[in-house]
């Protein structure tokens, strides 16, 4: 297709034509912030307001587990009605907020990740909050999620990691696994780059911590490559139990193979039509 | 017995005692292809359809062979192993049930009858056999000379020494499993990384899977003390947890109150009951469970088995630090590591004489 | 096509040239004299009677893949730097075992087909070898004159069982080295010898460097080559004893009624090698198995959540799983009861109680004939809920070899489901012996009611004063005969402790005993009825002309519901 002034000139008045000029000055723009803005250090810089407004949410809507202060609340027995949150950082709460895990809906042996209660902003908000409180992990910058930039060779130790540490609850290709009374380690499918990050430096509830102090931001970034990679990739063989191995073999064995080939069996065995007829 | 059920004496007179008479094999009835000439060429045309059905995918096989890249998908799985496998598993099904096709509609399936014997032989070669038989061992005479009968079954017994000498050199004696890489001042290192730690660095909460630094280059160095399989047998005894938990919550027996750094304890990587590795730590329970056969241990109280089939607690490395600040182990473990064997008791006792 | 305008084969262009060299042959090896007992020989058709044949066709994928493997796969554990074309691992070290597995998968055209065919046929091999054991526990089939038939059997699964683990370790991924720690924790747990034994198989410490060598001459010389001459064996005996057949009409223990081999056997049996081996290629093409690229290179501090064997292997697992902690010391050494007990007595004691069972049950019932025909399992009801029994047991223990995963699908805890298993293992054997057996003997009154009562018509009637009752009209005399088809009853007397002069009888406690098992083995079961009793009911039943509304020509006998089946 050729363009010429006249072209455009023409097509000015086209109904679409405000649509294609915005588009085309929010790209520009966002291309000139990018290039020209600041990178933020490590952490998320947040203003009085984003506390204020963090506070007052959460006044509202965690006050009644974890206390005014976000000091946390000890049942009678000295257990744990919703812990302190002093010191658990931003990380924390993006994660715990954002993956939907807090709020709780009910009390259950761990919670779960469903959709999220607050809108991004206000989780920010929150963030804001309980970092103001105390320091603590913050959210991780954005170049330490890039996991798509990861080489072979960054792949390949994200994959030694995330084996040595990382396997023994979550399956060796993020699928969950079993935890005492009820637990469990949750699937890593569809979870965001920034959320793992988070969960590894912050452990939360029954999960135990990787600061960045042991495992590098950037060991961090590759093994989320991993994660995603063999979570990407093709199901090379045909349909795949889900990681969950050999059990799942054994009930396509058993229901498919064996069950298919006693149905072929029957179909042999089977007497078949008969006529009434006599051969002449 | 008196009550054993006598075989049927067939040639005595038949007395009806069943209830319900073998009304004998039901006349032939004939199927739609052998009376319908129509059915017939429907059937035959069917079954050769199928085979050159067959044949026309083992071609596309061929096909998908040489023309689809190994890294091509279809339905996000591989393309060449979907297509090698549906032509070459759609032809072998086709030729299969072709054949069986024939078989039921077209060949004939007149059933037939066909007597039975009894599997035992009969009298007369029983005894002639016997009669070959004794023939047969009076003339080698292994009755009447026992000198030569012995010592041939002597021999032939003896040869079951060469046998089992043979094999002696599958493996070597077992020398007791009492002992690790780990020894007194071997530092703690990080698995993978191979980077030394130092305890302010660990978090309360914290888990770290371990080695010893033998199983990482030292600096300068291009290749680790233990490598190859060396590596891979000291690791299945060797590799160690990490964890810091808060100080007050830790119940440490006598004598292993300071076998910690401020929280920071370190336990055997390898399940006491059949040796998986285990590192699913819950960092609020303090439990640590097996992922093969469900052991769970309390690391906060000595790494007690609190369920499951294993039986010893799992084995405690005493922990300090050097003098530029890493943390190392103070011996090597005082408990066996691994899982049980019969000879465990013996080499813990020596283990505790040791120390 | 018909058969008058047949020409025989040796009169047609063909036959006559081939005549010489197959009269060559016959010469030399005298094959027709074989081939006339042979070649027209009779098997009975039942669909169950196909079981074992899915096991041999199986077999005989697993000889063709597994061939096709070995030109690539390299049994070593050697270290190498892997540079093949799954990218996340280059440059990692692992053993060429799996290297040359990752090499197979992934750069060999056609190699991942041939491995998943062949892990498949695996599974199937050992789940067909279980489905027909099963048929011919539950039919009675292993009795007199088929019991080394039997154990011939028995000896195949346990070697198939073995030979696929061999299997399962060979790629030296991170799973299947997890399983040989297992068995290194098993062969440690043997009492006085385990140590020896492991220093012996592993050629040292665990891992080693010699046990994939090993496992790999065990799994593609020595354990096949024990498979095929005791498959040669089953086969030849198979031949020998000619096959059971369902009793019925016109097929009695004296005969054998059925289609002959050639052709409609051979044409049956060679078709299904074709579907067997179809099946599984398409199950290949289409559904994963062993994905070793997703677990990683094995290394002895690494694991994966959900780490579990085969599942001909699920059963000794789940064994292991729920055994308590029990562990001691004495004699000055340790006695790992909490692994031996499990994972060697488990499988240990399947075995040893399949392999006794027929001589159990013959010392029982005392029977001393041959038997050719199957007993229905409702008339055998202490066998079969027995049968169902060994079932429980073995499904608890294999649930129980999947309880992660079992826990993680359905939200239940782990430790619940262990204390479940624990119990249910013990608990829910007796609960299924006591159902079937009574199910059994509730289907056997029913067979009783049919022939004494006729079936159920499923037409109403009323009668004058007004009551309802349900015609009911005699089956007919083919569908009686295979009802009542089978053994009466023994009489069930208590033998004599003493002799007339009051002096007790050589082995009169082992008689006691016997009588007492006996009268449990055939407590509750209904004897077919007399010839009286039928004689009775065919009077009686003598006044209804066959079905009140019209049964037809076709009328085939009736299905288990009374519908009357025609075609």
């Amino acid at each position: 297709m050729r363009f010429s002034v006249r072209t455009l000139s023409t097509r000015r008045r086209h109904p679409l034509a405000g649509l294609v000029v915005l588009v085309l000055g929010l790209v520009a723009a966002a291309g000139l912030w990018s290039a020209l803005a600041p990178k933020p250090a490590q952490a998320e810089q947040y203003t009085a307001r984003d506390v204020e407004a963090g506070r007052e949410l959460f006044l509202i809507g965690c006050a009644s587990c974890h206390g005014q202060n976000a000091e946390g609340i000890t049942t009678k027995d000295g257990g744990n009605y919703g812990p302190s949150l002093i010191g658990v950082g931003a990380a924390a709460v993006d994660f715990q907020v954002g993956t939907g895990r807090m709020p709780m809906a009910q009390s259950a042996p761990q919670a779960p990740r469903k959709a999220p209660e607050y809108d991004a902003e206000e989780t920010r908000q929150l963030s804001a909050y309980i970092a103001s409180l105390a320091p603590g992990p913050a959210i991780p910058a954005e170049e330490y999620l890039n996991y798509q930039d990861v080489d072979v060779e960054g792949l390949r130790e994200g994959g030694e990691f995330f084996r040595t540490n990382c396997t023994a609850c979550h399956n060796s290709v993020g699928a969950g696994g079993a935890l005492p009374n009820g637990r469990y380690a949750p699937t890593l499918k569809g979870v965001s780059a920034k959320h793992i990050y988070e969960a590894m430096v912050t452990g939360p509830q029954q999960m135990p911590v990787f600061n960045d102090d042991l495992i590098t931001p950037e060991d961090k970034r590759n093994v989320i490559a991993y994660i995603k990679r063999v979570q990407e990739q093709p199901n090379y063989g045909g349909i795949g139990g889900g990681g969950l191995g050999p059990v799942v073999d054994g009930v396509f064995v058993w229901v498919l193979g064996i069950g298919g080939l006693i149905g072929f069996a029957i179909w042999i065995g089977a007497h078949g039509a008969r006529s009434k007829k006599k051969k002449a | 017995m008196s009550d054993e059920i006598q075989s049927h004496d067939s040639s005595s007179t038949p007395v009806r005692t069943e209830p319900v008479q073998d009304p004998g094999l039901q006349p032939h009835q004939w199927r739609p292809t052998d009376v319908d000439p129509a059915q017939e060429r429907r059937a035959e045309r069917q079954i050769s359809g199928m085979f050159t059905v067959a044949a026309l995918l083992f071609v596309l096989f061929a096909v998908s062979y040489f023309a689809i890249d190994s890294d091509q998908t279809f339905l996000n799985w591989s393309a060449s192993n979907f297509a090698l496998g549906a032509t070459l598993g759609g032809g072998l099904l086709l030729i299969g049930v072709g054949i069986i096709q024939w078989a039921k509609k077209l060949m004939g399936d007149h059933e037939m009858v066909e007597m039975r014997h009894p599997a035992r032989s009969s009298a007369e070669d029983r005894e002639a056999v016997m009669a070959d038989i004794n023939a047969g061992l009076q003339e080698s005479g292994v009755g009447r000379r026992p000198l030569i009968r012995n010592s041939l079954f002597l021999s032939v017994g003896a040869l079951a020494v060469p046998s089992v000498v043979l094999l002696r050199d599958l493996g070597p004696l077992p020398h007791g499993q009492d002992e690790t890489v780990w020894k007194k001042g071997m530092r703690v290192v990080n698995d993978v990384s191979g980077l030394p730690i130092r305890p302010e660095e660990i978090e309360v909460g914290q888990l770290i899977n371990a080695e010893p630094a033998v199983f990482f280059p030292a600096e300068g160095e291009e290749e680790a003390e233990v490598h190859g399989h060396e590596l891979l047998a000291a690791k299945s005894k060797a590799a160690i947890i990490v964890v810091r938990m808060r100080p007050e919550d830790i119940t440490p027996s006598e004598g292993r109150e300071n076998w910690g750094i401020d929280g920071i304890l370190c336990y055997s990587k390898i399940c006491t009951h059949v040796g998986c590795p285990i590192s699913l730590w819950e960092q609020q329970t303090h439990h640590l469970l097996c992922p093969c056969h469900q052991s769970t241990f309390d690391l906060a109280d000595n790494g007690k088995v609190i369920f499951g089939p294993a039986h010893r607690p799992l084995p405690q490395l005493p922990l300090g630090v050097d003098s530029e600040g890493y943390i190392i182990a103070m011996s090597d473990f005082p408990e066996i590591v691994a899982p049980s064997y019969p000879e465990l008791a013996r080499d813990q006792k020596r283990l505790d004489g040791e120390s | 096509m018909s058969t008058d305008t047949y020409t025989p084969v040796e009169d047609t262009g063909f036959g006559k040239k081939a005549a010489g060299p197959v009269g060559w042959l016959d010469d030399r090896l005298g094959l027709a004299g074989v081939a006339k007992k042979n070649l027209r020989k009779v098997f009975p058709e039942h669909w169950s009677f196909m079981l074992g044949e899915i096991a041999l066709w199986s077999f005989v994928v697993l000889l063709l893949t597994g061939v096709f493997l070995t030109f690539w796969f390299q049994p070593s554990m050697s270290e190498v730097v892997y540079d093949g074309s799954y990218a996340p691992f280059r440059g990692l070290e692992m053993s060429q075992a799996y290297a040359s597995t990752l090499h197979i998968s992934f750069d060999i055209r056609g190699g991942l087909l041939m491995r998943q065919i062949h892990h498949w046929a695996a599974a199937l091999f050992v789940g067909a070898m279980l489905a027909h054991m099963l048929r011919i526990f539950f039919t009675g089939a292993y009795r007199k004159p088929r019991e080394i038939n039997w154990l011939i059997g028995v000896g195949l699964l346990a070697l198939g069982m073995v030979e696929g683990f061999a299997g399962y370790s060979l790629p030296d991924d991170l799973l299947s080295g997890t399983g040989l720690r297992f068995v290194d924790g098993l062969i440690r747990s043997i009492p006085l010898v385990g140590s020896y034994l492991e220093f012996f198989i592993f050629g040292g410490e665990f891992p080693g460097e010699e046990i994939i060598p090993r496992l790999y001459m065990a799994h593609i010389l020595l354990i096949p080559a024990l498979l095929l001459g005791l498959i040669a064996a089953h086969m030849l005996l198979l031949v020998y004893h000619k096959h059971t057949q369902w009793p019925g009409a016109g097929r009695t223990n004296d005969n054998v009624v059925g289609y002959p081999m050639l052709p409609v056997y051979a044409a049956k049996a060679g078709g299904f090698f074709f579907v067997v081996f179809g099946f599984t290629a398409l199950m290949g093409a289409l559904v994963q198995i062993n994905p070793v690229w997703a677990y990683g290179p094995y290394n002895p501090s690494e694991v994966t959540a959900g780490s579990q064997p085969d599942w001909y292997m699920g059963f000794s697992e789940g064994l292991v799983r729920i055994m308590p902690n029990w562990e001691s010391t004495f004699l000055g050494h340790t006695w790992s009861w909490n692994v031996f007990i499990p994972g060697v007595g488990g499988l240990g004691l399947l075995f040893t109680v399949l392999a006794l069972w027929p001589f159990v049950e013959r010392w029982v019932t005392g029977d001393q004939r041959e038997h050719h025909l199957l007993e229905r399992p409702r008339n055998a009801p202490t066998r079969t809920g027995l049968g169902v029994a060994g079932m429980t047991f073995y499904g608890v223990g294999w649930a129980a070899g999947g309880n992660d995963i079992i826990a993680t699908q359905f939200h239940l805890s782990i430790n619940a489901l262990t204390h479940i298993f624990r119990i249910g293992i013990f608990l829910f054997p007796v609960i299924a012996f006591i159902i079937t057996r009574r199910i059994c003997i509730g289907l056997q009154r029913a067979d009783q009611n049919k022939i004494l009562h006729g079936y159920e018509t499923g037409v109403i009637e009323r009668s004058p004063d007004g009551s309802y009752a349900e015609r009911h009209a005699p089956l007919p005399v083919t569908e009686q005969y295979r009802l009542t088809a089978h053994d009466r009853l023994p009489a069930l007397e208590a033998p004599a402790e003493t002799d007339e002069n009051g002096v007790a009888l050589p082995h009169g406690r082992v008689a006691k005993v016997r009588h007492r098992v006996r009268s449990f083995y055939y407590k509750g079961a209904i004897d077919k009825p007399t010839l009286a009793e039928v004689e009775h009911a065919d009077e009686h039943l003598a006044e209804i002309e066959g079905h009140p509304v019209h049964l037809g020509e076709d009328f085939q006998g009736v299905s288990e519901t009374g519908i009357p089946k025609s075609h």
